[in-house]
């Protein structure tokens, strides 16, 4: 198998912040930590209005990874990137090498108190026993552990937000392109139509996607 | 007179080694996890096994990737309903 990986249509989705809502539920994230959520461009913009979601995106070389000072991220043999809330110190470099600014930190307390890093697990739990009720509490539920995807994914109405082995949602997306003939753009054209031959070029800007 | 060649000997190599350009470039090393072992999604009872077609049996990593595999094609609406 691949990498775990999380694609979002910016074509389909439609801001109903479902995906939000799911994994929020899912995991009983507490208040104020937002695991993903949507993101929305020229809003309001008619015909140029677009939506993603963002969470952690399970980097293959993970600047999260790099800068903690305690090492208490891990990868999985799927490509997940996970982490070990006893080591967490709640510094926040992580937060800070983010580009997506996936990782949160409770505030719970007064005077701008700050607890352990929680990010989204793709649905996959931590290093707890699986399914126990202490990996519940500490990362949310473990649903690959349950033979399923993430909530987010398997939740979104539109589906907009494709979770899985890299490979396989990058298919589905490049079928969904071929046949609607736009929005390859967005995530590249390695993604919208295969790897092609080596050394092709992309077509020229402007040129029909 | 020895002396002071020494001496001045001692002052022209300080002088050199100022002149010096030493490596300041930190070498950053990988780290390593520290925490406690994660075990495999595939190490687990079956709960969603019989949905969409997969037979997936407690540590059989092939059978648990088909069933993940089979759940993916899920959200793919053109095959899922089309066909």
């Amino acid at each position: 198998m691949a990498r775990m990986k999380f694609l979002c249509d910016a074509e389909r989705c439609i801001e109903c912040n479902g995906c939000v809502t799911a994994c929020k539920n899912e995991n009983e994230v507490p208040w104020g930590v937002n695991r993903r959520r949507v993101v929305t461009i020229n809003d309001g913009v008619i015909g140029a209005e677009k939506s993603i979601s963002v969470a952690c995106m399970h980097c293959s070389d993970a600047p999260c990874m790099a800068v903690c000072p305690v090492d208490c991220f891990y990868r999985t043999d799927d490509g997940v990137v996970l982490h070990d809330k006893d080591l967490c110190i709640g510094c926040g470099y992580c937060f800070y090498a983010c580009p997506f600014g996936a990782p949160q930190f409770p505030q719970a307390g007064a005077f701008g108190l700050r607890g352990k890093m929680d990010k989204c697990t793709f649905c996959a739990g931590g290093p707890e026993a699986d399914r126990s009720e202490a990996e519940f509490k500490k990362y949310g539920r473990n649903r690959l552990a349950e033979g399923k995807l993430p909530a987010c994914a398997e939740m979104c109405s539109t589906k907009a937000l494709l979770g899985g082995d890299g490979d396989v949602i990058a298919d589905i997306y490049r079928e969904r392109v071929l046949r609607r003939g736009k929005g390859s753009e967005v995530w590249g054209w390695g993604t919208a139509y295969g790897p092609g031959k080596p050394g092709a070029q992309p077509p020229a800007p402007g040129a029909k996607s | 007179m020895r002396r002071v060649t020494l001496g001045a000997a001692v002052i022209a190599a300080l002088f050199v080694a100022g002149c010096g350009e030493s490596d300041q470039v930190v070498v950053y090393k990988q780290g390593k996890y520290q925490g406690k072992p994660d075990a495999q999604p595939w190490d687990n009872a079956p709960l969603a096994a019989g949905q969409l077609g997969g037979k997936w049996t407690k540590g059989d990593r092939t059978s648990w990737e088909e069933q993940i595999k089979n759940r993916q094609l899920g959200q793919h609406e053109h095959r899922r309903i089309y066909q």
